[in-house]
């Protein structure tokens, strides 16, 4: 009986390694070729760091990362303001309101980014009215963007505390509700939080499809713009950015790893995308 | 009277949150199904109509074959992949970095992704000029990587990760037990597969190629940097409504368009759902 089953062993062994190997050269060449690429030197011959130095002196280059982190930096904090009060909220005095606004939050996933853009175009008009032209206004769109994600994350670590009790404590020693989110519920929920605040950041730094299509300039649309004149560039920043994304995506599913009583990680993706990411993908 | 106002108080805590998604998420989309259907403020069918004519069905029938096929290609490849990874210790260190390297790479999409092809195999592209100096062919050919072949390969970069991801837990799912069971009672390896492994899993399997598809069918940033010229596919076409103002001589066709991407995507997830409600069923 023995017999039958090392060979499958052995049999399963084999396919693992041919799998592993045929894929990870699927997934690893791209990430190679650009190091390659991004180091070419001129005349076809050599090495420059030139590509890598653009993202630090051209200014064009500059300006747009820094619009993208402040953006990140805007979503998160629009983020937390707009989900923590309302999530903890629904768990304490709106109870009938819990699927709803599960469903609401999960919503974008089913709503293609496209779409959104297509419809939210005279909405912007408004927001331009009121509060000017700066790419800052994008963060309104990207809350909505990375509602799903952020939603996921808090979700699970507000289930993990005993949230009841402890703004019934915190209330009878007469805390108001503004002390009860920030001062007891926060610190609890400190690495839900920063999971969302990371796949937020990720999110958002890979964003291009709003901003292209509402002509405002981030880090993704200046990328793109490059690749017509000087694609080393677009190269050395993209894997920056991919770097910065992947660092950003492995803490992330360390944390998800951290946190007890739960299989999946806060990355677990979608019940779509986006990658468009979603997207880190569009 | 006053009770219950005093019961509904609670629910005003609710008024920002649906505010917000009031302005950006429910009104953008009203103004798409709307404007689908109005021409300078008349109500009016030509909108929808002009979907039906040539360039719009051509990119509609790309954009259906690059989703399938990268759904096809991210299913069969990434459910292999995630049955090599079942095979795995369960919580060995292999196990542990493939899923989290899926995890990463199903996020990875966009703009960088296009750049990533672009310095593999774009007319300098790693790969091309390494395989040139060395085999003396030339794989940039007329530029394949810009069209609907491009696209797919890829999409299926983002594609198999998601695959492995939510294929599996089902895989997960499928006990040693059952395989044992069926051994003692006389079963070969292919009339397990077969018999017990393969229906359980077919709704998990089927359910995850449509979640592909959707998100193949609603990529766009990927596509839009990948191609800078034509519009291929259907959310390429969305580019050009929004950019060239009128389009086949009708200004609102970018609502048609987007109106005609919701539908799309929407029947897929419902199949979704009722397929992921029947995996749900023996999984856990």
């Amino acid at each position: 009986m023995t017999l039958p089953r090392q060979r499958r062993a052995r049999r399963q062994r084999a396919f693992r390694i041919v799998t592993f190997v045929v894929l990870g050269a699927f997934f690893l060449i791209p990430l190679v070729s650009m190091v390659d690429f991004s180091t070419r030197g001129t005349a076809g011959s050599g090495r420059t760091g030139e590509a890598w130095g653009a993202l630090l002196h051209d200014p064009e280059l500059t300006a747009a990362i820094i619009t993208s982190l402040e953006l990140a930096a805007l979503t998160v904090i629009g983020m937390v303001l707009l989900l923590v009060p309302t999530m903890v909220w629904v768990r304490l005095r709106v109870q009938w309101a819990a699927r709803m606004v599960e469903f609401l939050c999960l919503l974008p996933l089913t709503i293609p980014a496209l779409v959104i853009v297509v419809g939210i175009a005279p909405v912007y008009a408004w927001v331009t009215y009121f509060l000017g032209g700066s790419a800052l206004t994008l963060t309104f769109a990207y809350v909505v963007l990375v509602l799903p994600y952020a939603f996921r994350s808090l979700d699970a670590g507000l289930s993990a505390i005993d949230l009841t009790t402890l703004s019934e404590a915190a209330r009878s020693l007469g805390a108001g509700w503004f002390t009860v989110i920030a001062r007891v519920v926060v610190p609890n929920i400190v690495s839900a939080l920063l999971s969302a605040a990371f796949i937020s950041v990720a999110l958002v730094l890979g964003e291009f499809t709003f901003a292209s299509l509402l002509h405002y300039d981030n880090l993704q649309v200046v990328i793109a713009f490059f690749g017509k004149s000087n694609a080393k560039v677009s190269v050395s920043a993209s894997l920056a950015a991919l770097i910065f994304g992947f660092v950003l995506l492995l803490l992330l599913s360390l944390l998800g790893r951290g946190r007890k009583g739960r299989r999946t990680t806060a990355i677990e993706p979608l019940a779509v995308t986006t990658p468009a990411g979603k997207e880190v993908k569009g | 009277m006053i009770k219950a106002a005093r019961r509904a108080l609670p629910s005003l805590g609710m008024v920002p949150f649906l505010g917000y998604l009031t302005v950006f998420l429910f009104i953008p989309t009203v103004i798409v199904v709307v404007g689908a259907f109005q021409d300078d403020g008349r109500p009016t069918l030509d909108n929808v109509r002009a979907l039906g004519s040539g360039p719009v069905l051509h990119a509609l029938r790309q954009s259906l074959v690059v989703s399938a096929s990268t759904a096809v290609i991210g299913a069969v490849v990434g459910g292999l992949l995630a049955y090599a990874v079942v095979t795995c210790k369960p919580d060995g260190a292999v196990r542990r970095a493939v899923t989290s390297a899926c995890g990463v790479l199903a996020q990875f999409g966009g703009v960088m992704l296009a750049f990533a092809f672009i310095a593999t195999l774009g007319f300098s592209g790693a790969v091309t000029t390494l395989v040139k100096d060395s085999v003396g062919v030339n794989l940039y050919g007329s530029g394949w990587l810009f069209d609907v072949p491009g696209i797919i390969l890829v999409y299926s970069y983002f594609q198999i990760p998601l695959m492995v991801i939510v294929f599996l837990p089902a895989l997960d799912g499928i006990k040693v037990q059952w395989r044992e069971a069926a051994e003692n009672l006389g079963a070969s390896t292919w009339q397990y597969w077969r018999q017990v492994a393969g229906p359980l899993l077919l709704p998990a399997f089927l359910g995850s190629t449509l979640l592909l598809f959707a998100n193949a069918f609603a990529s766009y940033a990927t596509a839009a940097a990948l191609v800078s010229q034509g519009n291929p596919i259907l959310p390429l076409f969305i580019r050009s409504a929004l950019t060239s103002e009128i389009l086949l001589g009708r200004a609102n066709l970018g609502y048609a368009l987007a109106l005609e991407m919701i539908v799309v995507v929407a029947i897929v997830m419902t199949g979704y759902a009722l397929l992921v409600r029947r995996t749900s069923r023996w999984l856990r």
